[in-house]
């Protein structure tokens, strides 16, 4: 909301500079977001000039050459190229030093051989408006309602033109929560500028009412829709408008609010708006279909024509205010064209109403339609907020209209409740905050907030004033309304007493630390995916099929599910990279998938996946091709990871629709799976327009983390030598060495402590078609003796013939 | 020819050879060859024997002494080679120093999101809280009703919340959403641990928003102490810790009052600007970090609402008994803030040319 410290300074004027005052207004509630100049600079340059003559220029037709008196002993010469300029106008003039509103300096010029000293201003040069026709024409009678002390004096040549124009102002952009509707207006904010300050405060311009109670003749209104939906309906009505422009201060003022002007009568309901924090609505009544209008619900599939010219169509839901002939505005949010106010419009109903701000909320979002109005009224107005418009509307009509108020108040639903009174201890005040506020202060502080506050015995009753009813309820609500003006700035920076609790991570934190720590080290970069996942996505993953949680109003198509598998995003990485030309990518991300479940909220798995791809190492001088990484790559990776977490796992052959056939592994943990190893199907990389070779591993934290729970214990491998041999066999082709491993280590338990293959070779002639030798270093160990040779042979002949028996394979001789 | 004669040219015939060797490995082909198991000279010493008795004293001595002196002379022979060797071998060797080096083997980065989490985190732990997490999918119940955020409250709208498919009243408690904040994981841990509770929740949180400054997924750290006593002075403090630890020791902390329907009183928390002195850089430019105001917003946070209480009374949480505080940053905003990063977009690119920066 933009506040015109000019107007502002109408009801509250407190002694502090623009920017000490943004400060304070901020440290107390009221967020600043800006705060801007309006209007010309060098304001005493600016002042009323009569017109004494206006003759020809003589070597430009459309030139006039005046002659103006602005109080100085002689006239000046101004050259003026507006039409409408006259002998004995009264006018703006600006000398040369003033700043024109849009920054530029004017000095003493020279049009066509004729000096000009000044320049009789047009609308958009004083900032008045947007017209640059004709010069602003001033008239004694324009000064009725300014406020301006100054403007009794009339129209008197060289005053100064801010003395009766309210011309320039700095202005405040404020940022009002959504609790404090009552701010949404000069006078509510004024308020919070005499709490925040202690300013005085001058009375609301809605006190002296014009208006009487009772019927209005020849008008009637009816609310049908249930009074939670129009809580306060209130019209008047005023005979004989003079429709026209409304004088410079107040066009001067909705300027600088940010509000154009348009006429009269439209200006007044705007003005009154900024002003109150109330909308307002001004029908043509001769224009209203039988004089009188209906509150309802709209019916489904009813349309009505808005006055920006568009065709709506309504739902059931939403209010309208109908007439005779249908409906004729949406109630807080837009009037409709048909009983618009126009230039020939002579009788007025002024309509000011309280609506239920979820439903205008509500209307206005499903409309695609945000006025002034409506995001007023969707915080929630309160009805005595009604009757403050109407009163200081009326006024206004009557003085800057020429209108005539028809006897009669049109109030359905009247005033509010009394807001209910609120006990505020001191012990609380004190207790909540950590530092007391002295029963004195609260009192003073309340009641600058317009609060009723009396003393207790234990501390105040507060009771807040209508317009704060909905936002203050309780105990603590009053707490922050004394802390906040108080100042939070007084507050001590103590930390809490916390009874003996501590805080760690959790087993499951640092394990996860660990494992992240772990791939780093491997050279893996961290990504962070969406949880957002394309529809698509099964299909360019070949998934047969796929359960995935939807959304109902994703961004986009393509975020429109959750994802089930960090590949995906991990694969998006990739590519993204290898097209910003980078040669190995080493990424992994840890997150959670989604997967659906029957419980209400599906089960949110942690995965950790990694995809390795390019060369395994930079190339270099030395080494012009190092290896592309591949499936024992992204092996590596997961032994190291695994290794970090001291987790045993084991793979095994198993094939994955999105993976290389023939390098494709299920990796288990105590025989359950806990996810795939492998390299990415060549189709799959084609989805992603990547070639070459992409491989990596995704896999549940879980059982992971279950597995590698509790701290390593001694072994003692110093004591007494290991033994260490080498040991080939031979098996059938097809026999997983991780099975000869297995076995290896199984019979020579518990003197084996290792068994790490370290070569493989195949030849017919040698060793036999369909068969593979594997070489062993074994590493024997005890750890109470030294293992003597006869101790290792014969488990060595033991595991021969465990190999023998178990797997088809022999030792090989020689070794 | 007698067998001294052999001898005796047999050691001539070495010692021209051995003189004439100028490689170590010749060297040990002549010793193989004078002296070697197989060689001539020492069969004749080993057969010494056959020989009539008045010539066996004189060849055996004569032979002995050509066996030691062709030995001591390959012995010296060599020692001269080897040294000379070595120099030319070490001279073959000699490389441009100023060539690359190999690579040293590559470190990852931890992403800047789980960096600024983890960093976060060590301080809260540090100041005695505990680290949770939930679930990111969540119900309406405890992502809105519980955290005392009305039905018509415009959060709740399909502008501003993720739901998942059926939702077919998204004012229900129990439509299923995706979490605007990690906030309903305060109610989760109350209704889990009764008071005293220490905590913080760092997570991924989403709202349909796309800019410079928001994603439709982000990241946030709750906090929530409750306790009988904890104040908002005790807010106001351990803030300040946490600005201290983030941001620098000389830091500050400020607050705002402002609106949360599960705070009262709610505040915005500023932080002092770490880039400039009141507004202006050390260049003499007006800050772009704060704007020229010397703060920095850095996150929401009050006193939990009595109403929130009421949600999880009969969990020990009675509104006259206990009080607390709750806050909640988000990580990217303090990430951008501390590294100067400019678009929260960057975040989510995972290009690694940004990654490795970090
Ligand atoms: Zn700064």
């Amino acid at each position: 909301m933009r506040l015109p410290l000019e107007w502002l300074y109408r009801y509250c004027r407190p002694d502090l500079d623009t920017d000490a005052l943004a400060r304070r207004l901020a440290l107390t509630g009221t967020g600043v977001e800006r705060v801007e100049h309006h209007g010309p600079r060098e304001l005493h340059r600016f002042v009323i000039g009569k017109v004494l003559e206006a003759g020809r220029h003589p070597r430009a037709d459309r030139l006039c050459v005046c002659r103006v008196d602005i109080g100085d002993r002689e006239p000046v010469q101004i050259v003026c190229g507006a039409p409408n300029v006259r002998a004995g106008q009264t006018v703006a003039v600006a000398q040369p030093g003033a700043v024109m509103p849009d920054g530029t300096p004017l000095s003493i010029a020279n049009l066509r051989g004729v000096d000009s000293h000044g320049m009789i201003l047009a609308e958009d040069e004083l900032a008045l408006g947007p017209d640059h026709e004709g010069i602003v024409v001033l008239d004694s009678r324009d000064l009725r309602g300014t406020g301006l002390p100054q403007a009794r004096d009339g129209l008197v040549p060289g005053t100064p033109l801010s003395e009766v124009i309210p011309l320039a102002t700095d202005v405040l952009e404020l940022e009002i929560t959504p609790n404090r509707p009552d701010c949404l207006g000069i006078y509510g904010v004024a308020r919070e500028v005499h709490a925040a300050t202690g300013a005085a405060l001058q009375p609301p311009p809605w006190n002296d009412d014009p208006g009487t109670p009772g019927d209005v003749e020849g008008a009637g209104v009816a609310v049908d829709a249930p009074p939670e939906l129009c809580p306060r309906f209130t019209a008047r009505v005023f005979d004989d408008v003079h429709i026209g422009p409304s004088p410079p201060w107040l066009k001067a003022r909705l300027m600088a609010a940010g509000q154009r002007p348009i006429s009269n009568v439209v200006d007044i309901t705007n003005y009154v708006m900024l002003e109150a924090g109330q909308p307002l609505h001004a029908f043509d009544l001769d224009r209203v279909a039988g004089h009188s209008l209906v509150v309802r619900q709209a019916r489904r599939g009813e349309t009505m024509r808005t006055l920006d010219g568009q065709l709506r169509e309504l739902d059931e839901q939403m209010v309208l205010i109908a007439d005779d002939e249908g409906p004729t505005s949406i109630a807080g949010v837009m009037g409709g064209e048909r009983s618009e106010v126009s230039d020939a419009t002579t009788r007025v109903l002024l309509e000011v109403a309280t609506w239920n701000g979820p439903n205008i909320h509500r209307t206005s979002l499903k409309l695609g339609l945000r006025s002034e109005a409506s995001t007023r009224y969707e915080k929630q107005l309160q009805p005595e907020q009604a009757m403050e418009a109407q009163a200081e509307a009326t006024r206004l009509m009557v003085e800057l209209c020429g209108a005539r108020l028809a006897p009669g108040t049109i109030d359905i639903g009247g005033p509010g409740r009394t807001p209910r009174s609120i006990l505020l201890r001191d012990e609380r005040v004190a207790g909540l905050l950590g530092a007391p506020i002295p029963r004195a202060r609260c009192q003073e502080i309340l009641e600058a907030l317009q609060f009723a506050a009396r003393d207790t015995e234990d501390g105040l009753t507060a009771t807040p004033p209508p317009f704060r009813r909905a936002d203050v309820t309780r105990e603590a609500d009053v707490i922050e309304e004394v802390a906040r003006i108080d100042g939070f700035d007084r507050l001590p920076a103590t930390l809490p007493s916390r009874h003996g609790a501590s805080g760690r991570l959790t087993d499951r934190q640092r394990l996860r630390r660990r494992a992240v720590g772990a791939l780093v080290a491997q050279g893996l970069d961290e990504a962070v995916g969406w949880s957002f996942a394309s529809p698509e996505l099964a299909r360019r993953l070949h998934l047969p099929e796929h359960l995935a949680l939807e959304l109902l109003n994703p961004m986009s198509s393509s975020e429109a599910e959750l994802r089930t598998t960090l590949l995906g995003s991990l694969l998006d990485v990739v590519a993204r990279n290898r097209n910003q030309g980078a040669r190995a990518v080493r990424v992994f991300e840890v997150g959670n998938v989604y997967l659906p479940s029957a419980e209400r909220l599906p089960r949110e798995p942690e995965r950790l996946a990694a995809l390795v791809s390019g060369p395994v190492r930079p190339a270099t001088w030395r080494e012009q091709a190092p290896r592309e990484a591949d499936f024992f790559a992204a092996k590596g990776v997961l032994a190291a990871l695994l290794g970090a977490l001291r987790v045993p796992c084991r793979v095994e052959r198993r094939e994955w629709p999105f993976l290389h056939p023939g390098r494709a592994a299920a990796v288990t943990f105590g025989g359950q799976e806990a996810g795939w190893l492998g390299e990415i199907h060549p189709l799959v990389l084609g989805e992603w327009d990547l070639d070459g070779s992409v491989a990596g591993f995704e896999v549940d934290l879980d059982p992971i983390f279950a597995a590698a729970t509790g701290a390593p214990s001694y072994v003692d491998l110093t004591t007494f030598p290991a033994v260490r041999e080498d040991l080939a066999v031979v098996v059938p082709e097809g026999v997983p060495a991780q099975r000869v491993q297995e076995t290896m280590l199984a019979v020579g338990a518990p003197l084996l402590a290792a068994a790490e293959l370290f070569d493989t070779y195949r030849d017919a002639e040698q060793i036999g078609s369909d068969r593979v030798s594997l070489a062993f270093h074994l590493e024997f160990r005890a750890p109470d003796r030294t293992l003597t040779d006869e101790e290792v042979a014969a488990k060595r002949v033991a595991i021969g013939q465990a190999l023998r028996e178990r797997l088809g394979g022999r030792v090989r001789e020689g070794t | 020819m007698s067998a001294l004669d052999r001898v005796t040219n047999l050691r001539k015939e070495a010692q021209d050879a051995v003189g004439r060797a100028d490689a170590t490995t010749e060297l040990d082909q002549l010793r193989v060859r004078y002296l070697g198991r197989k060689a001539e000279l020492p069969n004749l010493l080993r057969r010494v024997v056959e020989l009539p008795p008045e010539e066996r004293a004189a060849v055996g001595k004569a032979a002995n002494e050509a066996r030691q002196a062709i030995a001591a002379q390959i012995e010296e022979r060599a020692a001269g080679l080897a040294g000379k060797e070595l120099q030319a071998r070490l001279a073959r060797d000699r490389v441009d120093v100023t060539l690359p080096p190999d690579p040293p083997p590559a470190i990852g980065h931890h992403h800047l999101i789980s960096q600024t989490r983890r960093e976060i985190e060590d301080v809260f732990v540090g100041l005695g809280f505990m680290v949770h997490e939930g679930p990111e999918v969540e119900t309406a119940y405890y992502n809105f009703d519980a955290l005392n955020i009305p039905v018509t409250h415009p959060s709740r709208l399909e502008t501003d919340t993720f739901y998942v498919k059926p939702a077919e009243d998204i004012f229900d408690p129990n439509t299923v959403l995706l979490r605007v904040h990690t906030s309903p994981m305060q109610i989760r841990v109350m209704e889990q641990t009764p008071p005293p509770i220490y905590v913080i929740v760092p997570g991924r949180v989403y709202r349909p928003d796309l800019d410079a400054t928001h994603t439709p997924q982000f990241h946030q750290v709750e906090g929530l102490a409750v306790d009988t006593d904890v104040t908002l002075a005790d807010l106001k403090g351990t803030l300040l810790r946490f600005a201290r630890a983030v941001f620098g020791e000389q830091r500050e902390v400020r607050l705002r009052p402002s609106f949360f329907p599960f705070t009262e009183p709610s505040v915005e928390v500023d932080v002092s600007c770490f880039h400039c002195v009141d507004g202006v850089t050390a260049s003499g430019e007006r800050c772009s970090l704060c704007k020229g105001t010397s703060w920095l917003e850095i996150l929401g946070a009050g006193m939990v609402d009595p109403n929130v209480f009421e949600y999880v009374r009969e969990h020990g949480y009675d509104p006259e008994r206990v009080q607390g505080f709750a806050f909640g940053m988000g990580i990217e905003r303090i990430a951008m803030l501390k590294y100067g990063v400019p678009d929260l977009r960057l975040l989510y690119d995972n290009d690694v040319r940004f990654l490795e920066q970090f």
